[in-house]
């Protein structure tokens, strides 16, 4: 199978790999996927408080190229962004982004979910409320 | 965006350290895919392609007359290296089509005596396939599990016979993980029971003893393409004598190889599968104990320099180039990715058309986590240590890259039982 330049770049020079305070309730942490599919990917966020911008986000995979591809894109996307314009990324932007095959759609749609794993954990332990955000979603579109 | 192609040329091209001495890159080390054609064994079948042109079958002139001898002398050194004789080899396009000639045919041709076969979970597709298919016409298959080593009880396949029994079909060694199963105490079995045994002997043929006589063997499959032969040529042995077995030809049309294989001999494949078989049998002494010797090097590094590290298969009843291990917490399609000037395989998911793990993995009963992180090695007689030293210290590195990347390894590391996870999957 061939890959795109952009896969094997992020998957020569991966982007933010490394761990997060999980302790920390600035952090969200989302888990995704499981060993025995081939693929697991943790993405980890500190979100501020105040304006509610992704600061750092962290990853680590267990997967193909293909999912290390888009867990590393997606801590480079998410970064900057608010809680609400980082809801908006989907899978269809990664597998855009990195000229997936449909093979490998599969390894985007798991990194939407980690995103997204990330921040219901990041709310949960922050009290905030779903669609506390709904404003800022509306305007990020 | 243009694709990153993984070209044999563009690997070549983009090779920009240098290489320690004796080692080329793209490095081939996936030999039981297929082989490299032995330089001796097309030597011998360029004439068939230009000047001995003739069709083996024109019994009236001189350039059948050369066909048909070069044919003969091919069955000869096939023969010779099963323990055969000439009379008992048969010619195909392959192994594939051996396998179904030898199952459907038995299948067929002993209908009335029963309809019931054994065979077992980790044979080739063409074996298992074929196996399928009879079952919608109303054959029983019997598909014996094998242990955690990859080796079948004979005690499961003592329980299994009945009175409808007509054949038993089980590899000599597989081809995934390199286990040779015990055919001799199987075709010992068989012979007492009266029930004809088939072994699909593509992995074995020419790499270790093999003789049809001492084993009981009654059919055996073998494979040019696997011995450094050429590819579209194959054998199958059938046995003339104690007993006589018979089989319903798979294909019609003028009744060649005694009525069991109809169409015209490819004699360029045969000349080529002869001289394999024959250099085969006169180098498998040296070269399975130099494989064996770079098999195990290769092995004792992974082991000294990484830890989770986990060979699949029988290492004792085992074939002398293949390596199958599993490098825990590290996908075997990313390993692949960051190793892409070496050719090797995997049994990971990712790697299939199909997104499934291999089946022979699951079989020894391997989780699928431990069978997507198993990368397949096959020695062959034109790898050297050098080029085991290459791959060795590539995967090693990358293995270890991959590990950082690993939410698994570091989880595991920090003393966490994963089988306690509740994953979240899709």
């Amino acid at each position: 199978m061939a890959y795109s330049d952009k896969v094997v770049d992020h998957y020569e020079h991966p982007r933010n790999v490394g761990t997060l305070d999980k302790s920390s309730d600035e952090v969200g942490t989302g888990l995704v996927g499981a060993p025995e599919c081939g693929d697991v990917m943790r993405l980890q966020i500190r979100v501020n408080p105040e304006t509610q911008v992704i600061e750092d986000a962290k990853f680590k995979t267990f997967g193909c190229g293909s999912a290390i591809a888009s867990s590393s894109l997606a801590t480079e996307w998410v970064k900057g962004k608010t809680v609400a314009e980082a809801l908006a990324i989907s899978n269809t932007d990664i597998v855009k982004e990195l000229a997936l095959p449909p093979v490998k759609i599969h390894c985007s749609v798991l990194a939407e979910d980690a995103i997204r794993a990330a921040i219901g954990d990041w709310k949960k332990k922050n009290n905030v409320a779903e669609g506390a955000e709904a404003t800022a979603t509306a305007a990020a579109h | 965006m243009s694709a990153n192609s993984l070209g044999v040329d563009m690997i070549v091209a983009q090779s920009k350290t240098p290489l320690p001495e004796g080692v080329h890159l793209p490095l081939y080390m996936d030999n039981h895919a297929t082989t490299a054609m032995d330089p001796r064994v097309l030597e011998a079948m360029m004439p068939y392609f230009s000047g001995k042109f003739g069709n083996a079958a024109s019994r009236n002139h001189a350039f059948g007359w050369e066909a048909e001898a070069a044919v003969e002398t091919a069955r000869e050194q096939i023969a010779k290296l099963i323990g055969a004789t000439a009379k008992e080899i048969i010619f195909t396009s392959g192994a594939t089509e051996s396998n179904n000639l030898a199952i459907k045919g038995v299948a067929e041709m002993y209908r009335e005596r029963g309809n019931h076969i054994i065979t077992q979970v980790t044979e080739h597709k063409a074996v298992l396939d074929t196996c399928k298919r009879l079952e919608k016409l109303g054959y029983e298959i019997t598909y014996l599990p094998v242990q955690a080593d990859g080796l079948i009880s004979l005690d499961d396949l003592k329980a299994a016979f009945t009175d409808k029994t007509i054949l038993v079909s089980i590899m000599f060694a597989n081809n995934e993980i390199g286990v040779i199963q015990p055919v001799a105490e199987i075709g010992k079995l068989c012979h007492e029971k009266g029930v004809i045994f088939h072994t699909d002997a593509v992995q074995a043929v020419g790499k270790i003893p093999v003789n049809v006589q001492a084993m009981n063997i009654d059919l055996l499959s073998l494979s040019g393409h696997k011995i450094y032969g050429p590819k579209g040529a194959g054998g199958l042995y059938v046995r003339r004598r104690n007993p006589r077995v018979q089989l319903t030809e798979q294909i019609n049309g003028g009744g060649h190889e005694r009525g069991m294989r109809s169409g015209t001999l490819n004699v360029p494949g045969i000349v080529g599968l002869g001289k394999a078989c024959e250099i085969a049998g006169e180098e498998m002494e040296v070269e399975s104990k130099r494989l064996t010797e770079l098999r195990d090097y290769m092995k004792a590094k992974f082991e000294n320099a990484l830890d989770y590290v986990h060979v699949n298969g029988n290492m004792e009843h085992h074939l002398p180039g293949n390596l199958n291990m599993s490098f825990v917490y590290v996908e075997g399609e990313s390993l692949l990715m960051g190793i892409n000037d070496i050719a090797v395989s995997s049994g990971s998911a990712c790697t299939s058309a199909t997104l499934e793990p291999s089946y022979v993995l699951k079989a020894l009963g391997l989780g699928d986590d431990v069978a997507h992180s198993s990368i397949r090695f096959g020695l062959g007689r034109f790898n050297t240590k050098a080029e085991v030293d290459y791959v060795a210290d590539k995967l090693i590195t990358t293995v270890s890259k991959l590990r950082e990347l690993s939410p698994l390894y570091e989880m595991v590391k920090e003393g966490i039982d994963l089988s306690k996870i509740e994953w979240a999957a899709h």
